[in-house]
């Protein structure tokens, strides 16, 4: 059976298991949105105290949905890998120092004798939160505005800027994907410290929250969608692998791909039910309906970048550089071994719920946190 | 490959990734190691239901936590530097080097990151028994990716397991077992994860003389004692056996390396192993690389001969062998090999060419040539050569390499007699009066640390010029960005992890000095 299984269809495959991945980290990401809310959210110490650790809990889970987004890129699509990460080497830096400070700070920040302070690691987890999912948004902006590299003959980049990724900055459709992913990140965490909190006040706090942080994602995921809808788009030749530029391409992705785009608003409801339910029937359960619209979402995103003859990392220095999960990918060999390692993929799943159940069986109180128990 | 090739870029991006990886390993392998000295303690408190058991464990516990956190701040940005400062490196081998990477994240990565939350945050949310399989589970995946990573390491030690392609101009994976269980990655493996296992025990060794010279937490001090000396004791003599069994695989595979190890200039037979050197330049040079010379040894005759080819008539290799070449032994020169590169490299660029101009006469040519066995055993596997410039230019940093080798071995035997004296004095009894012993044990704590650092700086510095041995050089590798910006980084991340280094060691002289929790 293996032997028929062929290059084209593993590269698929592969798309799939990192679109999975990316739309699980936006998800995750509600960790950042939650500390890019924690001198605004709480009224006093212990409240901050609360909100950390509720995130503190999970953190982990999207630091290595992070590190295991850019393995999979490496082994499946080594070429986007060399490609994005040498070339726009002030985003991802940026984002890699983002997440470098956040890793210490919940462990550091309330440790006696930590030198820099809780104010420092405190300020520390902010940044990541605020700066974090906003340069990620913008980096995954490019999948969709191209960037600025050519490949020689032997497929090395070379950089066309001297900005090295930052001129991302200047295109206003990168920067309304990472605002939206910002204020995605950010509903995402007050709906999850609603879920995990048991504290009426900061209830009331973080639903008031949620009504702003809502219309200013909605502001800019509908700026987005909309731009995306009617803008060119990088078309690849199925036979010989050129690049065009095609009006209305991923307009034209959503309607050849139906089952796409049902996912894609299947995940709007779901995040916008998700929201609803919380500020009108103050149910705490958002967090899930929310969830599974992001991951849903993100994921029918990237098969609209990816799927259907389209350059998932167009260029718009040299266009027939533009890559391709066809160009980008592995050899057919180390996809294939790669796709058997993906099959531990739903064990790997199975215990992160079962542990993630065990440890938020009970929600956080404040008399937990004044307890001498394991606490950041 | 790359034209005017920046020397200073190439030097900025090796230091901002020795910088990274120089700081990463100081944290990994007390993690290594400490996750399974927590997971044997808790065993024994789960076994037993001896409270006090438990209270040993969170405080060694508390201690991991705070190492655990930073070892993955400098991991994130170690993996992710193989793309932002070899992104040429990446795309050359990334078909074949970004696999382990991933299995270490799928496999590895979950499975610590998940039950890490269980162990510190379960303790009295899960059963005794999840929790302990937490534990385990903890110390498995800490292993797992150190598996993992040192696979790539290896392979880029000893590549094997790939063909080259001509069309997508990289290296293809063709057998993963081959890659999985290369030589040099199994004896990295367990000498790496072993001396992992023999630092962490040095850590609770040294921090529980320190209590019982203070004479405090005495009970704490001595089971912890009991468990480090004999992990430990274990630990060090694995070490020693697989140092033994890494460094005569590398006189096998990477010949170069070992002779600059060893300080070997001249190959010959009847070699002495030295125990005690050191080195001073000479008026003698290869090329315009200084010879150096031993200005003082002690070494043991013929030892060297015989542990690396089973008796004293072996022929040790000599650096000069490898440049100069030996055709008695089918050692082929540097000048040689250095040609042999260039036509590969030459039969690659017409492949290009012929691409650019569709001429698939020429293009099916020249696919057959790269087909062909002979072209791959005597020309492409020298394919880094080409760009190679002077032959001496393959010689790495001899006082380095020796240095780095010598004071490692000293140090691996000096371990293995503390953890002997530390587990007699508790057997006898005596242990807690015996001080001097105590100090020794506390002063010991940073040297399984410069022994660790000093195996890679053998590692990293006994392969230049190559970032993947033969086939490529560091300087193919870098990305071809601005100097300056990766000058800026370097300095970042210099300020950054300084001062995490400096919080974290302060963080965790304080909890030391405060104790377990009663």
């Amino acid at each position: 059976m293996t032997a028929m299984i062929s290059q084209l269809f593993l590269q698929h495959y592969w798309w799939i298991i990192v679109s999975i991945l990316a739309s699980s980290l936006v998800f995750l990401m509600f960790v950042q949105g939650g500390q890019s809310l924690i001198y605004s959210l709480p009224e006093n110490d212990i409240q901050k105290t609360m909100i950390i650790n509720a995130l503190g809990r999970k953190w982990e889970f999207t630091f290595t949905t992070l590190v295991i987004f850019g393995g999979a890129f490496f082994a499946s699509f080594p070429l986007f890998y060399a490609t994005s990460f040498g070339g726009a080497y002030w985003v991802w830096i940026a984002i890699l120092f983002s997440f470098t400070i956040q890793a210490i700070a919940y462990e550091f920040r309330s440790k006696p004798d930590n030198v820099l302070g809780i104010k420092t690691f405190d300020l520390f987890l902010f940044l990541n939160g605020s700066i974090g999912p906003f340069l990620i948004g913008v980096a995954v902006g490019t999948f969709f505005t191209g960037a600025m590299f050519t490949l020689n003959m032997m497929n090395q980049v070379h950089w066309a800027t001297q900005w090295y990724g930052l001129e991302a900055l200047l295109n206003i459709r990168n920067l309304a994907l990472g605002f939206a992913v910002l204020f995605l990140a950010r509903v995402n965490g007050l709906l999850y410290l609603i879920n995990t909190l048991d504290n009426e006040v900061l209830f009331k706090r973080s639903v008031k929250g949620l009504i702003a942080n809502s219309i200013l994602f909605l502001f800019f995921f509908i700026f987005f969608v909309i731009s995306l809808l009617f803008s060119k788009g990088f078309a690849a030749d199925p036979i010989t692998g050129t690049i065009t530029i095609e009006k209305f391409k991923y307009l034209h992705n959503f309607i050849q791909m139906p089952v796409v785009l049902i996912l894609f608003l299947a995940g709007v409801v779901s995040v916008l039910c998700g929201i609803g339910i919380t500020i009108f029937r103050k149910r705490v359960s958002g967090i899930w309906f929310s969830g599974a619209g992001t991951i849903l979402a993100v994921f029918s995103l990237f098969l609209v970048a990816g799927f259907n003859g389209t350059s998932f990392y167009p260029s718009l220095f040299d266009l027939q550089s533009s890559l391709t999960i066809r160009n980008a990918s592995s050899s057919l060999f180390t996809l294939k071994t790669m796709m058997y390692v993906s099959f531990i993929i739903p064990i790997v799943v199975v215990y992160i719920w079962y542990a993630w159940k065990a440890i938020n069986n009970n929600r956080i109180t404040e008399e937990e946190m004044k307890s001498d128990e394991h606490k950041y | 490959m790359i034209e005017n090739i920046d020397l200073s870029l190439v030097d900025w991006s090796r230091a901002q990734f020795a910088l990274t990886a120089v700081y990463h390993w100081l944290f990994v392998p007390l993690t290594l190691g400490l996750s399974f000295i927590l997971a044997i303690m808790e065993t024994i408190y789960v076994k037993t239901g001896n409270e006090e058991w438990r209270q040993i464990t969170r405080f060694w516990m508390t201690l991991f936590g705070i190492n655990f956190a930073i070892g993955i701040a400098t991991g994130i940005i170690l993996e992710f530097e193989f793309g932002t400062n070899w992104s040429n490196y990446s795309w050359f081998v990334g078909d074949i080097f970004g696999t382990p990477l991933a299995v270490e994240g799928i496999l590895a990565f979950f499975l610590e990151s998940t039950f890490v939350a269980v162990m510190f945050f379960g303790w009295n949310k899960v059963s005794k028994k999840f929790h302990l399989v937490s534990t385990w589970l903890v110390a498995v995946g800490a292993t797992l990716s150190a598996l993992w990573i040192l696979v790539a390491n290896a392979w880029m030690q000893h590549p094997v397991g790939m063909i080259f392609n001509p069309e997508t101009a990289r290296n293809e994976m063709v057998n993963f077992w081959a890659v999985l269980f290369n030589q040099v990655a199994v004896d990295k493996f367990l000498h790496t994860v072993s001396s992992g296992f023999l630092l962490a025990s040095m850590f609770v060794l040294g921090i529980s003389a320190w209590y019982l010279i203070s004479k405090r937490e005495e009970l704490l001090a001595k089971r912890s004692i009991l468990i480090a000396g004999v992990f430990g004791l274990l630990s060090s003599l694995l070490v020693a056996f697989t140092g033994d069994q890494s460094a005569r695989t590398v006189s096998k595979i990477q010949p170069v390396k070992f002779a600059s190890m060893e300080a070997m200039y001249e190959g010959k037979t009847n070699a002495g192993l030295i125990a005690f050197g050191i080195l001073k330049d000479t008026e003698k040079k290869i090329g315009d690389k200084t010879i150096k010379e031993f200005a003082f040894k002690i070494q043991i005759p013929g030892l060297l001969s015989v542990l690396t080819g089973g008796d004293k008539d072996s022929y040790v290799q000599g650096l000069k062998d490898h440049i100069s070449g030996n055709e008695k032994l089918g050692i082929t020169s540097t000048p040689e090999k250095m040609q042999r590169g260039k036509f590969a490299m030459d039969v690659l660029t017409s492949y290009k060419r012929a691409r650019l101009i569709n001429d698939t006469a020429q293009i099916s040519a020249i696919k057959g040539v790269f087909k062909e066995q002979d072209f791959r055993d005597k020309y492409f596997r020298y394919f880094g050569y080409a760009s190679v410039d002077k032959p001496e230019d393959v010689i790495p940093n001899v006082a380095v390499s020796f240095y780095s080798f010598h004071l490692m071995v000293v140090l691996g035997f000096l371990f293995i007699m503390i953890f002997s004296v530390a587990l007699y004095l508790l057997f006898k009894g005596t242990l807690s009066d015996n001080k001097w012993f105590l100090w020794i044990a506390l002063l010991s704590i940073p040297l399984p640390y410069i022994a660790s650092e000093l195996g890679w700086l053998l590692t990293e510095i006994g392969r230049q010029p190559w970032i993947i041995q033969d086939m490529m050089t560091v300087s193919q590798a870098v990305s071809q960005i601005s100097t300056g910006s990766v000058i800026t980084t370097f300095i970042l991340f210099a300020v950054l992890f300084t001062g995490l280094l400096i919080s974290e060691v302060s963080i965790l002289l304080k909890q030391i000095k405060t104790g377990p929790k009663h």
